[in-house]
């Protein structure tokens, strides 16, 4: 299977500190790949270097072959790759509706008018959120606000979808909620990259793994792999949770 | 864009009926309303302006003086040399290039340094031309022309109109939407696909050359104009105040706060010759403090607590 995304050597410096160094791990088409670590690893870091939130020291990343190692976020939005954030991010003088067409308007697929309307409507109804699109999003729950930001970045119709920590915070039945909704992102045959803590989802959802201790990467393979690797049960999750 | 609504109709032929009846000023008014009416029309066109790039950005832009007065300056000059109409575009086109600039060296930076830096170019621009004139040895243009008040009243009541149509064109836009975005947050605009620098610099591009018209049209009310006169920063701080009283959620919003303070502001003048700068200063606290969103947001409050339906 080809590669979709690819990080070769990427590292990111803030002065002396080395926050993400030398990662290397490709994203097939169609693959949800978990980033895991403990806090401070790097991963949201390798999310934020992906989407362009941050320029990278060195190394590169590909889409489709093409570089985009030095664009900024918009034009890596423009191209396919778009993300949520660890803590939700929204509009706040905005209904859901008007979120979510944010994605539809200005995304990798770019639509206007009742087109970009309809495929907005489309997103809410995909994460739960019918009905809800007159709602200002300050009325909403807490992982209604969730819905709205990951219906955002779908809006755009991305080849790469980023979700940083989407499940953090959640409670126990809004979190088999959250990991059906993403499962079922998978089942369209979405490209995912999925940074989580959470390890029933990245058993139940991920293809691979790839795990990060320290700014570096590990280890990768299969969750079962990882998550029986001696190395990462040092580094991460300790003797009783593997 | 969208096919208009049958509001959209009503609100075109109320605009166009009340830009009608205003237009009748100069005969049915005095020489002093006719003064007030070319004075409320001129903020009128630079608060609106104003509002439809700082409003939805939150960038407060200090600017309006430099372009302001370097379109005096265009016709100032330039009436020498070309006819008087064809200043007025060339106004437009250098407030226009200016404000690109200006969106250049500083859109990219957080709002506090854009506030500083627009507040410091009305003054590194008349200095410059302070500067100049002192080489040159003059001190100041006569702009002598046949152009009357009423003739003046009737352009800037027409560049209204215009800025009020540009501004309902941009917020039925694209680019009106990616201004709400990057108002709300910019990251997620980034994020969401917008080159928030250019969208930041198209609409600053708008009240740059509106002023710098404005500026153009005004000059020969003025007769003599001189730095001091045509950058004044006092422009700059009254134009927001306007806007800001008004409120800059609606299209509409700063022309309700324009003619209640042009009032109250030639009540002052008359009242407190050598306190006005002070009094503005309290103008604009009260506004922050009481009015937050400006009268604009009174009438919505008002219209929520009375369960009306929201209108445009």
């Amino acid at each position: 299977m080809s590669a979709l995304l690819s990080l070769r050597g990427v590292t990111k410096r803030f002065g002396g500190l080395v926050a993400v160094n030398a990662m290397d791990f490709d994203v097939a088409e169609h693959q949800v790949l978990g980033l895991i670590g403990p806090n401070g690893s790097g991963k949201s870091t390798t999310l934020n270097l992906i989407s362009g939130a941050f320029p990278v020291s060195s190394g590169s990343i590909s889409l489709r072959g093409q570089p985009i190692t030095q664009l900024p976020a918009q034009d890596i939005t423009r191209r396919g790759i778009a993300r949520t954030f660890q803590l939700v991010r929204l509009l706040p003088s905005m209904t859901v509706l008007d979120n979510v067409k944010a994605g539809a308007v200005f995304g990798h697929r770019r639509r206007w008018g009742r087109e970009a309307e309809t495929i907005a409507e489309a997103m809410l109804e995909k994460t739960g959120l019918s009905g809800r699109g007159h709602m200002m999003v300050g009325q909403l729950t807490y992982i209604d606000t969730k819905r709205v930001e990951l219906a955002r970045v779908l809006a755009g119709e991305p080849r790469v979808v980023l979700l940083d920590e989407w499940l953090a915070g959640l409670n126990p039945t809004e979190l088999q909620e959250g990991i059906r909704l993403i499962r079922s992102l998978r089942d369209d045959g979405r490209t995912i990259i999925l940074v989580e803590h959470v390890m029933d989802a990245i058993r139940s959802l991920c293809d691979r793994c790839v795990v990060m201790a320290a700014g570096t990467k590990i280890a990768e393979g299969t969750p079962t792999e990882v998550l029986s690797d001696a190395t990462v049960i040092r580094a991460y999750l300790g003797d009783d949770d593997a | 864009m969208s096919r208009l609504s049958a509001r959209d109709w009503r609100n075109l032929v109320l605009v166009a009926m009340a830009l009608g009846v205003t237009a009748c000023l100069p005969w049915t008014a005095g020489a002093y309303m006719l003064s007030i009416g070319v004075t409320i029309a001129m903020y009128t066109v630079l608060a609106t302006s104003w509002s439809l790039f700082s409003g939805p950005t939150h960038y407060i832009s200090l600017a309006t003086a430099a372009f302001f007065g370097v379109g005096t300056y265009v016709t100032g000059i330039g009436i020498q040399y070309l006819p008087y109409w064809t200043l007025l575009p060339i106004a437009g086109i250098i407030g226009a290039v200016m404000a690109a600039l200006v969106g250049l060296a500083t859109l990219r930076l957080s709002g506090v340094y854009f506030v500083i830096f627009t507040l410091g170019l009305a003054e590194f621009v008349r200095q410059i031309i302070t500067w100049g004139q002192n080489i040159s040895g003059t001190k100041g243009i006569y702009v002598l022309t046949s152009i009357g008040e009423t003739h003046i009243y009737w352009q800037l009541l027409g560049l209204a109109a215009l800025v009020w149509l540009l501004g309902w064109l941009i917020g039925r836009s694209r680019l009106g939407f990616a201004l709400r975005i990057i108002g709300d947050d910019e990251a997620v605009a980034r994020h969401s696909g917008i080159d928030t620098a250019r969208a930041k610099i198209l609409l600053f591009m708008v009240p740059g050359a509106v002023a710098a018209i404005t500026g153009a049209i005004l000059a020969p009310r003025y007769v003599y104009i001189e730095p001091s006169l045509a950058f004044s920063p006092m422009l700059s701080f009254q134009v927001v105040i306007m806007a800001l009283l008004g409120g800059t959620g609606r299209l509409w919003g700063p022309l309700v706060g324009v003619i209640p303070f042009t009032f109250l502001w030639e009540a002052i003048s008359v009242s407190f010759p050598n306190q006005t700068t002070l009094l503005l200063g309290v103008c604009f606290l009260v506004i922050v403090y009481l009015l937050p969103k400006g009268f604009v947001g009174l009438i919505d409050a008002a219209k929520k607590r009375m369960g009306a339906e929201g209108y445009a």
